[in-house]
């Protein structure tokens, strides 16, 4: 794998692609996609408006495919996910929270993957697992808070976007109003990629969700910004909770721990009648400053059993071959463990994508510990590479109408 | 928690309103203090509108004295009301001495790990204090302002840890809250929870950081696009040494890491310090429109498009720097404004999960014996007090409002409304909401996430979620006494036997901020008509 090459970010560009966003989902509402409301009251417009480029892919848009984000919360340490044992300078960087070889679940000649996520094993034998190394993008920042931002708008390190990039997809290009949802975020907090429009439902039980939607109160009425806010949410929540959810119980085990109860919800969310196009999971802490082994450990073995029985879920209600799944997260950590046992804010980091139509396999290029910046990875993937990966070869949709710039897309799905 | 029973002038016949829908009743009661004689009482519209911005879900007793009085005489009576310290008193280990920073360095990984807890627990204790003070606190509107400060010098317990110092830096913002914003922006600069929040404690000449020079003219003064990168730069080599004494937790000068050399700062020369650099940053007009900005947002309405609001935003943003900052003098300003009282803006703003929370309980006199409880439900509905997501703030407005917390928050009234017999069967699922919080709450405070809880802990908390569950549970709704005094008040101000339909007229516009969305049919009536109108999309606004 190689490195890509820097694009250009020149001013006319970014202009253009500002103009492109502009045009496809703020003119109906302008404040609307400011304010984190939808393009919901603009219908199809939102499709008259487009521009010529995004409107000829209108057709490819394929929602019947599910995309399903996991965002480890805090930024994931990849050396200690995807461990390089083979590089000396691995263990002399980490003296202390060094995995050891023959603990690790074998992935290759060279790296292993923590052995708590040995759930994962079958699916990597069974070619269902890639692994993304080395994801990350230039000049990056350390912030939780504001690389998050740069993850979720899919922005350069210095522009500011306030939609997230999968909002911005579902307003090119529309979720069929049949949909019970565009997009279902499971946790009480912010919709990260989904955020700033769409038909967005945010949940953090699916039963709770289904027993308190009575409570909704749509309606319509005359009123500022606000109140049409409440009552698009209002009317979400409605619209929603007629199809989601409900279906039959399934059999799959699902682990304890907050993570195994996301992936329940999400199973629950997907059992019912109604489709929606993405889902979002979050799995917290994984902010390891101190005394990261026992902590890290417990975290990946919660991902790892909940993203098994995730599948299961989804195998049982054949969905399986229909579901893409990649984690994402602020940043990887420091090359060097710190004087807590721990991890400080790092860069690049290995991510996954899984489901019955993903190529297994390794992809983006193993940690170069010998080229470090400021001790910090140079990451060898821009995250946005995976964004257009997922829209163009999953969703059939062309990049450039939600993306700013261009991005080597990689070859990780089969067609 | 007692409030006494007050005369109610929710009854209509005295502003002659009987039988009039919403918009008509706003109108003349606009049309009658549009006059702005001073003698002019503005009513029960207007004094619900104002009482909601400046506090938090005014109670019968507010409304009706606020009612009876001029506009320009209640908001006088509003700003000479104002505090500068707290009435209820703080939890006990604030006389303590704090944990000197010092020892937390060079301490073992359990003593550290003991401090952790102890800050959680802390935290928690200063949350409810605060809550407590916003139900009962003789001034709702210090209250607000405390708040505003607290969402535009931003500090969150997450990075401090130290809850000592966000405990001073609130009894700061409370002082100053509504004096001169430039003794307040120098003051809170060095603050010591903000030299740690925004890491002027290892901004040193050798190693200049950069975090609050950048925060300073970003958020706090001048805003994005009024500053150059060099200017930042600049900035912060102005503010090396101011710094934390690793023994008291107090701010320090130190002289030794302080930059003394020439800085250029918005194309001014000279040898500045931080406070000359603070200086320069005020004598911007830009200052004043960031903070004009917010105030808008904050009391008004949720932007300023349209040209007029842009007008009047700088007029009053004139006035606040023509005044030398004075706070008062702008918010009086900005309180008397044609915008403030304009139809438009009634109902405009969403209210944050403490303005929906506190203001509930107040609205509807609901007695609470601990407010811990429901500090943790107003994190879970997304503002967690003490630590905000980050230094911009929460971003407020609409975003308060997804699917997951509009849910939590008619959850929430349901519960009070509901009568016991609905309270069990949900017992327990809608804390999740808090129960949640509390485990933000953990990891805001503790900097990471979970996995450090042994059993112990796990079941601990387990049990802590279960009490504040039951707290939550047990809190009621006294429908008797609550009606009792609404009619006690339509008695007094004459209405009685003017019938059901006012009644209900009174009643909706009491608890809501404009007309309905869902109209509640007649013949609904008492606690179930209370439950209706919580339930509707309007009741989220104020």
């Amino acid at each position: 794998m190689s490195h890509f090459p820097r694009r250009s970010t020149g001013s006319s560009a970014r202009r253009e692609f500002i103009r492109r966003l502009m045009g496809v989902s703020l003119a109906p509402a302008m404040r609307s996609v400011a304010s984190g409301v939808s393009v919901l009251f603009a219908g199809g417009s939102v499709a008259a408006a487009a521009p010529a480029a995004a409107a000829s892919t209108m057709a490819g848009a394929d929602y019947g495919r599910l995309l399903i984000l996991v965002e480890l919360k805090g930024g994931n340490d990849g050396l200690n996910t995807l461990v390089p044992f083979a590089d000396p300078a691995y263990a002399s960087l980490r003296p202390r929270i060094a995995l050891r070889r023959e603990e690790l679940v074998h992935v290759s000649e060279r790296e292993g993957l923590h052995p708590s996520l040995a759930a994962l094993q079958p699916l990597w034998q069974g070619g269902e697992l890639a692994l993304i190394r080395g994801v990350g993008y230039p000049r990056p920042n350390l912030s939780h808070f504001r690389s998050i931002e740069i993850w979720d708008t899919a922005s350069a390190s210095e522009q500011y976007i306030s939609q997230g990039w999968v909002a911005r997809a579902f307003a090119a290009h529309p979720v069929p109003r049949t949909f019970a949802a565009d997009g279902v975020v499971i946790g009480n907090g912010e919709a990260g990629p989904l955020s700033g429009g769409g038909r967005v439902v945010t949940l953090a039980s699916t039963e709770q969700f289904l027993r308190q939607a009575r409570l909704a109160a749509p309606g319509r009425a005359r009123g500022g910004r606000a109140l049409e806010h409440v009552l698009k949410v209002e009317d979400d929540i409605t619209q929603a909770a007629r199809t989601l959810g409900g279906g039959e119980l399934l059999k799959t085990q699902m682990p304890d721990g907050p993570f195994g109860n996301a992936v329940r919800n999400a199973a629950q969310v997907l059992a019912g009648r109604g489709n929606v196009a993405a889902l979002r999971l979050t799995l917290n802490g994984f902010d390891t400053h101190q005394n990261q082994p026992g902590i890290h450990a417990n975290l990946l073995r919660q991902l790892g059993d909940g993203l098994a029985a995730l599948k299961g879920s989804l195998v049982e209600l054949g969905r399986w071959d229909s579901t893409l799944i990649m984690t994402y997260a602020e940043f990887g950590r420091r090359a060097q463990e710190n004087g807590s046992n721990g991890t400080d804010h790092g860069t690049a980091s290995v991510h996954f994508a899984l489901g019955g139509r993903v190529k297994g396999g390794l992809y983006g290029e193993a940690p170069r510990l010998d080229r470090l910046e400021d001790g910090n990875l140079v990451h060898a993937v821009d995250f946005r590479s995976l964004y257009a990966t997922a829209l163009q070869r999953w969703w059939g949709i062309e990049p450039a109408s939600v993306l700013d710039g261009r991005f080597p897309q990689i070859d990780l799905l089969k067609t | 928690m007692a409030r006494p029973a007050l005369a109610v002038t929710l009854g209509i016949a005295s502003l002659g309103l009987c039988g009039a829908g919403w918009a008509q009743s706003l109108t003349a009661v606009r049309a009658a203090s549009d006059g702005a004689s001073r003698s002019v009482p503005m009513g029960v519209a207007d004094a619900r509108h104002l009482l909601g911005r400046v506090g938090f879900g005014p109670t019968f007793g507010e409304v009706d004295a606020y009612a009876r009085l001029s506009r320009a005489d209640a908001v006088e009576r509003l700003l000479s009301d104002v505090k500068t310290s707290a009435g209820a008193p703080p939890p006990a280990w604030v006389n303590e001495p704090p944990t000197p920073p010092r020892s937390l360095r060079e301490g073992s990984v359990e003593q550290r790990q003991a401090f952790q807890q102890q800050e959680i627990r802390r935290g928690l204790e200063l949350r409810a204090w605060w809550i407590g003070e916003m139900l009962a606190g003789p001034s709702p509107l210090t209250e607000r302002m405390t708040l505003f400060w607290h969402n535009h010098f931003t500090s969150s317990q997450q990075k401090v840890r130290f809850v000592h110092l966000m405990y001073r830096q609130n009894l700061l913002l409370r002082e100053k809250a509504l004096g001169n914003f430039a003794d307040l922006l120098h003051a809170v600069s060095k603050d010591p929870a903000m030299v740690i929040y925004l890491d002027n404690a290892s901004n040193r000449r050798d190693r200049p950081n950069e975090n609050f020079a950048r925060e300073v003219m970003e958020l706090f003064t001048l805003g994005e696009g009024n500053y150059s990168e060099t200017d930042i730069r600049e900035a912060a080599r102005a503010f090396t040494g101011w710094s934390i004494d690793p023994d008291t937790g107090s701010f320090r000068w130190r002289p030794f890491i302080h930059d003394s050399g020439e800085k250029t700062v918005l194309g001014q020369k000279g040898n500045f310090n931080g406070d000359a650099v603070l200086d320069i940053l005020l004598e911007q007009p830009q200052t004043a429109q960031t903070v004009v900005g917010k105030l808008w947002r904050e009391f008004v309405a949720p932007d300023f498009n349209r040209e007029d609001d842009r007008g009047e935003v700088n007029r009053i943003a004139r006035v606040f720097r023509d005044s030398r900052y004075d706070i008062r003098t702008t918010l009086r300003e900005l309180l008397l404004s044609q915008a403030f009282w304009a139809e438009d803006n009634r109902a405009a703003l969403v209210k944050s999960p403490v303005d929906f929370v506190v203001g509930t309980l107040r609205q509807f006199d609901v007695r609470v014996s601990d407010a811990m409880p429901f500090a943790l439900v107003t994190a879970g509905l997304g503002q967690n007090l003490f630590s905000p997501p980050n230094v911009k703030g929460w971003p407020g407005g609409e975003a308060w409002i997804n699917s997951a917390t509009l849910l939590s928050r008619k959850q929430f009234v349901e519960r009070l409304f509901r009568g016991d017999e609905m309270r069990r069967t949900d017992a327990g699922m809608s804390m999740s909401a808090s129960g949640e919080a509390q485990g933000e709450a953990r990891r805001d405070a503790s900097g990471q996430g979970q996995g450090q809880g042994t059993a112990q802990a796990q079941l601990r908390q387990a049990q802590f979620r279960a009490r504040m569950s039951r707290a939550v549970d047990e809190t009621r709704f006294d429908g008797e006494r609550w009606f009792r005094k609404l009619e006690d008040g339509a008695t007094l101000a004459g209405n009685k036997g003017s019938g059901n339909a006012v009644r209900d007229l009174s009643l909706e516009r009491f608890v809501l901020a404009s007309a309905p969305v869902n109209p509640v049919p007649a013949g609904v009536a008492g606690r179930e008509r209370l439950r209706l109108l919580t339930l509707d999309p309007v009741y989220q606004l104020k």
